[in-house]
């Protein structure tokens, strides 16, 4: 199954972009992006660039749709036609991205106190602009950050990683070359305080060993990332500090 | 039992901030025996026992008994339906809105309001299963038509502090002597009489919601409207 | 498109789910099945004469059919020398009071996906013998899932059905014209290349901190977590949370049970095809 990438996946322990297994590609997180919503943020791995942005809770339209007793969701992932680095990318929905829109709704909707907001909708638009890989992973923590400035409540943050088998070693952060050539991919969502799996998907071909230590090691770079995710948030408020004092 | 925050702690969705036998107030929810902050928020500890979480996020909350200030979105055949800037409409009906009984054969509505106004008004009923859940009134003093001013949206959650302790931001901001009608979900009303001074009370407000979270705040928008006035006094 | 939180199973009586719970969490379950413990299974093959290959499969209550159609196509540019899988699944509006007619919808689109992996990832069909000529032609397996009836645990019948279709198909042979374009020979043919590892799906549902196996359709929405776990050769190949949350140890436990129950399962669907 697996064919021989254009350049080694691993090699002498590091990767092809120089990374060590265990390392993420370098974060970069904005909240507020978008200041027509009620919330946004825009989230980096390496290259891989999401822009999420949140509106609502609003009237469910069509109103058939509402729910008696909570909100609904509605999550559209999306990549750009131009986000791909190869051919572009026909913009209409293909059967990956419903799928994925699917995925990151169930995976957004144990964080959220649905139930608050009766009858009425929240919107969560995500837009891959840049892909290199675990766009699923960023969009759900891009999503998470915009819910939280949204101040939508919710149980805890939803932070996303991929965790891969390349060589017949886990690696986190997967690129696209990694993605492609590696013998597995693990995304995974995370909510950091109470430690809940809310995104959980695999393919390849894994002992369960090997996929068990995944498991583990996706709960020390979501570490990592909710860190980064905590600092964003945090800029948004006390860069406003510093400019009075 | 341990308490997990210290005064003035920005805590974060999911962040532990005591055992359940602390009283803890605001946006929190109880996990398994421990309290947890559901949106970002900053920790008041008003007493070794007592925490109050103070959202810095949040949607308006529509309750019965709340100020809002509202937009016309349609005129129907006995009221008109209005957006309070809630998850859902609200209805205001033609007799919480005059005083005396009119003939609904010959007044046409949109002579009284129509779509775009704004109105200031008093949330009366909260029903979500009817077409319009939320009833609201304007026959009340304080309460009607919004007509010139200047209208400043900012979060539900910054409102307390627009206010004030006991008032105080208010009376800060009275001293440019403008009228002000703060609506709980967010809306302000201002209306000055020069246009410069209702710029700049918009400005402040603005600043208030971008600083709310500070401390000294109120003495710090004191100084600047002070500032303002005196050089303004000199033009 | 976008994905919108579903309304028709989440209304049910609070007493039935209440019930289906309460069994649960003292270890039992409504119907007197245990916790780890799956339906009848009942298989037939060669169903559909005008397919390829074909099978249905009734897990309990739950009937899907898959039929198996094989054509010649492009092979995909990054796998010249291979041969193209399609999966497809359609939910027929018969299935329930709740499936509505139209095209595949998210749950339809992810089962379908989901099962395409599973086959895809275990390496169960071996793929370069279904390449014609490089680059230019290859065989296109075509396999459309058909659920009849939900009763629950669509994901592990559906890919009981299309293994056993797969199983069972006959690969129509190839024809040359002159110009040496090949073309198919549905006169002439062959078993299809598979390997032995059949990929097997355990679908595991979480109520409180109890984990069960294959839920039927009236505890499924009394879940608080489901996820799909496709099984080969003892590796797991795929995998897929469908619902709710869990702990890491939940997950670990999970793919214990998977890995325990999928070699079961193989042998209770070999024993059931005639």
């Amino acid at each position: 199954m697996t064919k021989a990438p254009p350049v080694p996946l691993l090699l002498g322990g590091k990767r092809s972009d120089g990374r060590r297994p265990d390392e993420v590609r370098p974060l970069e997180m904005e909240i507020g992006v978008i200041t027509n919503a009620d919330g946004s943020a825009v989230v980096s791995y390496g290259r891989t660039r999401v822009v999420a942005a949140v509106y609502g809770p609003k009237e469910a339209h069509p109103r058939h749709l509402a729910l008696p007793d909570k909100a609904i969701m509605r999550v559209r992932y999306h990549m750009a036609p131009f986000s791909t680095k190869d051919e572009r990318k026909n913009p209409a929905p293909s059967r990956r991205e419903i799928e994925i829109s699917r995925v990151l709704r169930e995976a957004l909707e144990p964080s959220v106190f649905l139930e608050h907001f009766p009858r009425s909708l929240i919107d969560v638009f995500l837009e891959v602009v840049q892909a290199d890989g675990s766009t699923r992973a960023a969009s759900l923590t891009a999503a998470s950050l915009a819910l939280a400035d949204a101040g939508i409540p919710m149980r805890d943050l939803v932070i996303g990683v991929s965790v891969g088998l390349i060589n017949g070693t886990i690696a986190v952060d997967l690129n696209s070359l990694e993605d492609q050539y590696g013998e597995g991919d693990l995304p995974i969502g995370i909510m950091p305080n109470l430690g809940h799996i809310t995104l959980f998907q695999l393919d390849g071909s894994w002992t369960r060993d090997k996929l068990v230590e995944a498991v583990r090691m996706a709960y020390r770079a979501v570490g990592e990332i909710y860190g980064a995710a905590r600092e964003a948030l945090k800029k948004r408020y006390f860069e406003a500090v510093q400019e009075v004092t | 039992m341990p308490r997990y925050v210290v005064p003035r702690q920005l805590v974060y969705p999911g962040d532990p901030i005591a055992t359940t036998d602390y009283e803890v107030s605001g946006p929190v929810y109880i996990d398994n025996g421990r309290y947890r902050s559901w949106c970002l928020g900053l920790v008041e500890v008003r007493d070794e026992r007592t925490i109050n979480i103070v959202p810095l996020e949040g949607t308006y909350r529509p309750k019965v008994g709340d100020t809002v200030i509202g937009y016309v979105t349609d005129v129907l055949a006995i009221g008109w339906e209005l957006d309070v800037r809630a998850p859902f409409s609200a209805y205001l009906s033609v007799h919480d809105a005059v005083l005396k009984p009119i003939d609904l054969e010959s007044v046409d509505l949109t002579t009284l309001l129509n779509i775009g106004d704004m109105v200031v008004a008093r949330i009366t009923d909260i029903d979500v299963t009817r077409e319009h859940p939320i009833s609201v009134t304007i026959k009340e003093s304080n309460l009607g038509r919004l007509e010139g001013g200047t209208l400043v949206e900012i979060s539900p959650v910054k409102v307390p502090r627009v206010i004030g302790k006991k008032g105080s931001m208010i009376g800060v901001l009275s001293m440019l002597r403008c009228d002000i009608i703060v609506g709980q979900n967010g809306r302000i009303f201002v209306k000055c009489g020069d246009v410069r001074d209702e710029a700049f009370l918009a400005s402040v407000i603005r600043r208030i919601e971008r600083e709310s979270h500070t401390t000294g705040l109120t003495d710090r928008i004191k100084e600047t409207i002070l500032k303002y006035l005196s050089e303004r006094g000199h033009q | 498109m976008a994905s919108i939180t579903p309304w028709g199973k989440r209304i049910v009586p609070v007493l039935k789910r209440d019930s289906v719970r309460r069994a649960v969490q003292s270890g039992i379950r409504t119907t007197g099945r245990g916790l780890l413990e799956y339906r009848e299974i009942r298989s037939e093959v060669g169903v559909i004469e005008t397919a390829d290959g074909s099978a249905v499969v009734r897990l309990g209550n739950t009937q899907v059919i898959a039929g198996v159609k094989a054509g010649l196509g492009r092979p995909f540019p990054d796998a010249p020398n291979e041969g193209v899988l399609i999966v497809n699944a359609e939910i027929l509006p018969h299935a329930s009071p709740y499936s509505e007619i139209g095209p595949p919808d998210e749950f339809a689109i992810e089962l379908a996906r989901v099962v395409d992996r599973g086959i895809r990832h275990s390496g169960y069909i071996d793929m370069q013998r279904l390449a014609v000529d490089p680059g230019s032609s290859a065989y296109v397996l075509w396999v459309d899932i058909y659920v009849v009836n939900d009763d629950g645990n669509l994901i592990d019948a559906a890919n009981m059905a299309s293994v056993l279709a797969l199983a069972h198909t006959s690969l129509p042979g190839i024809r040359r014209k002159e110009t040496g374009e090949p073309s198919l020979d549905r006169d002439n043919r062959a078993v299809l290349p598979t390997t032995d590892r059949v990929p097997i799906a355990i679908s595991i549902g979480k109520i409180g901190d109890k984990l069960l196996v294959d839920p039927d359709f009236d505890e499924e929405y009394s879940l608080d977590g489901r996820v799909s776990i496709t099984v080969a050769n003892n590796h797991v190949v795929s995998a897929q949370k469908t619902l709710g949350y869990f702990t890491q140890r939940e997950v670990e436990r999970a793919i214990d049970i998977a890995l325990d129950m999928a070699p079961q399962v193989l042998a209770r669907l070999r024993h059931g095809s005639p």
